[in-house]
């Protein structure tokens, strides 16, 4: 899932402090998830900013939503009613969900409320864990089911560096060490010899590096 | 002879080789670089040229490179992948070798988020040894990364280095293994503090008929004082500082930590010299390049073979 972690008040306030009326919108699904951008988070955010803007006697209108999914149009369209009431949508979605509503609602601005980080697990309640970069070329069935390309923070295909210590990264030590898990894994699975070989240079050009991707199936057209 | 190195000449004429670093100025002042040039000419036979290490930004090495050897000295051309993509990579790499640089050790880098630019990107479209098969491949098969072919294709004698003391210790063998198998011609280590460890990397390199196929350069670095010494063993990545070390230079006076840590580096030197698949020493005196002459004459190793 997409993992977010939502602004500070004054730097949402800075963007949107335009505008007399707010539609502010959450998304119920990843950023739900990691407590950023769901239904509670949408009321919460909404409450924050009535009562930061009557603190300083200002009374914008501001007004929450809920989408179940921000990035695909068939739940965007659940808003279109309340769209035409406000100046502006403050979007509690991911990257992806600020920009579709943009796509759909041409003549609004959409304000994001959330700094949107990765994608990644729950590892625990509170704690989310990035592991994967979208890299396009799935390796993980070489090294453990652990991402060298994610985990490790200098993205070595043919490690470990020589400053890990005790399972922790040089970076900081609560990072893992990304190949001291790749170790330990294909140990514990009895394939250490799929680390004796030596890996080329990664093709990154089915990654970002190759500009902005889009994925098109006709067989799933209309 | 795979190359023209000089470095090469030496190990394969079967000398013992002593090397040393020599970090490049925070600006462009030539002056700081001919200083350093200065004290090392003649006791050594080669110098490395650090490439930003620790991140931080310095004159580049490809340059401190050039003004060396024109100085007279036989460069070894620090490469690391933190800040340059293949394009750039390879492209300093046929600079270099028109410049006249003959060896190169490969890097991956410390992380940027140790250096003096934090937010800076960091690259690693390779990592060391995908840098170290590049190199080899360029010098043996003449091309690029791509498969094109290279006019006039650098011969570089090829570096790598490997830690001995880092986790997860049992895999440093095999990552050594990995790099002789990208094309390693010469291995230099991170600083010895701790010999015994050290002694049974060799016997486990040696075991796997690898000091057969590498020339391994022993890393040291003489302590100046027991707060270095402690900065080092907690702060340093990957640095391994035995407690007995610690305490044998807690037991001087501060005006005399200096004198021990040259003697630690002398005896350390002595040490690494009886075992069987040591072809030299790595001499990193950081920002102490003067005392080089000083510990390799009292290691009996002033005088450097005639190349």
């Amino acid at each position: 899932m997409v993992v977010a972690e939502r602004k500070p008040i004054a730097e949402i306030r800075s963007m949107i402090d335009r505008y007399a009326s707010i539609l502010v919108v959450g998304c119920d699904s990843c950023v739900a998830e990691c407590a950023a951008g769901g239904r509670r988070e949408t009321e919460l955010l909404a409450a924050a900013l009535k009562l930061s803007y009557q603190r300083d006697g200002l009374n914008p209108v501001i007004i929450e939503a809920c989408l179940d999914r921000q990035c695909v149009d068939d739940f965007i369209e659940g808003i279109a009613p309340q769209v035409p009431e406000h100046e502006a949508i403050l979007s509690l979605g991911c990257g992806a969900g600020v920009q579709a509503l943009a796509r759909v609602y041409r003549d609004k601005p959409i304000i994001p409320a959330l700094d949107t980080l990765f994608i990644g697990e729950t590892e625990m309640r509170g704690a989310w864990q990035e592991n994967c970069l979208g890299c396009g070329q799935c390796k993980l069935g070489y090294f453990g089911a652990v991402c060298p390309v994610t985990r490790c923070s200098k993205k070595l295909m043919n490690g470990p560096c020589g400053g890990s210590k005790e399972g922790r990264c040089e970076v900081r030590s609560d990072i893992h060490c990304g190949w001291q898990m790749i170790i330990d894994r294909l140990r514990e699975l009895g394939e250490l010899d799929r680390l004796v070989e030596y890996v080329p240079p990664c093709d990154w050009s089915t990654s970002h590096s190759g500009g902005p991707r889009r994925l098109v199936r006709e067989d799933q057209m209309p | 002879m795979k190359t023209e190195s000089k470095l090469e000449k030496v190990i394969r004429g079967g000398h013992f080789a002593v090397t040393a670093e020599c970090g490049p100025p925070k600006g462009s002042d030539v002056s700081i670089l001919e200083k350093k040039a200065n004290c090392l000419l003649g006791y050594v036979d080669a110098v490395n040229v650090t490439d930003n290490q620790t991140a931080i930004v310095r004159m580049s090495s490809v340059a401190a490179c050039a003004i060396l050897k024109g100085l007279g000295h036989e460069p070894v051309l620090q490469m690391v992948t933190r800040d340059r993509n293949r394009i750039a990579l390879q492209s300093d790499l046929f600079g270099a070798y028109a410049l006249g640089i003959r060896n190169v050790l490969c890097l991956t880098g410390d992380h940027q988020s140790f250096g003096n630019e934090k937010s800076a990107w960091g690259v690693f479209d390779l990592d060391s040894i995908q840098l170290v098969r590049t190199v080899r491949d360029m010098r043996d098969e003449g091309k690029t990364i791509g498969g094109e072919p290279i006019q006039e294709a650098p011969k570089m004698f090829i570096g790598a280095a490997e830690n001995p003391f880092a986790d997860p210790l049992d895999w440093r063998v095999v990552r050594l293994a990995k790099k002789v198998a990208a094309g390693a011609d010469f291995i230099q280590t991170q600083c010895v503090f701790n010999v015994d460890r050290f002694e049974r990397f060799i016997e486990q390199a040696r075991g796997m008929g690898l000091t057969e196929k590498v020339s391994i350069l022993a890393g040291i670095t003489p302590l100046k004082s027991l707060g270095m010494a402690r900065y080092m063993a907690t702060k340093v990545a990957g640095m391994d500082i035995p407690e007995d070390l610690l305490k044998r230079l807690a037991g001087v006076p501060a005006s005399k930590q200096a004198d021990e840590g040259v003697k630690i580096a002398v005896e350390t030197i002595l040490s690494v010299k009886e075992m069987d698949g040591v072809a030299g020493v790595h001499i990193m005196a950081i920002e102490w390049e003067d005392k080089v002459p000083e510990i390799l004459s009292a290691a009996g190793l002033q005088k450097r073979p005639a190349i």
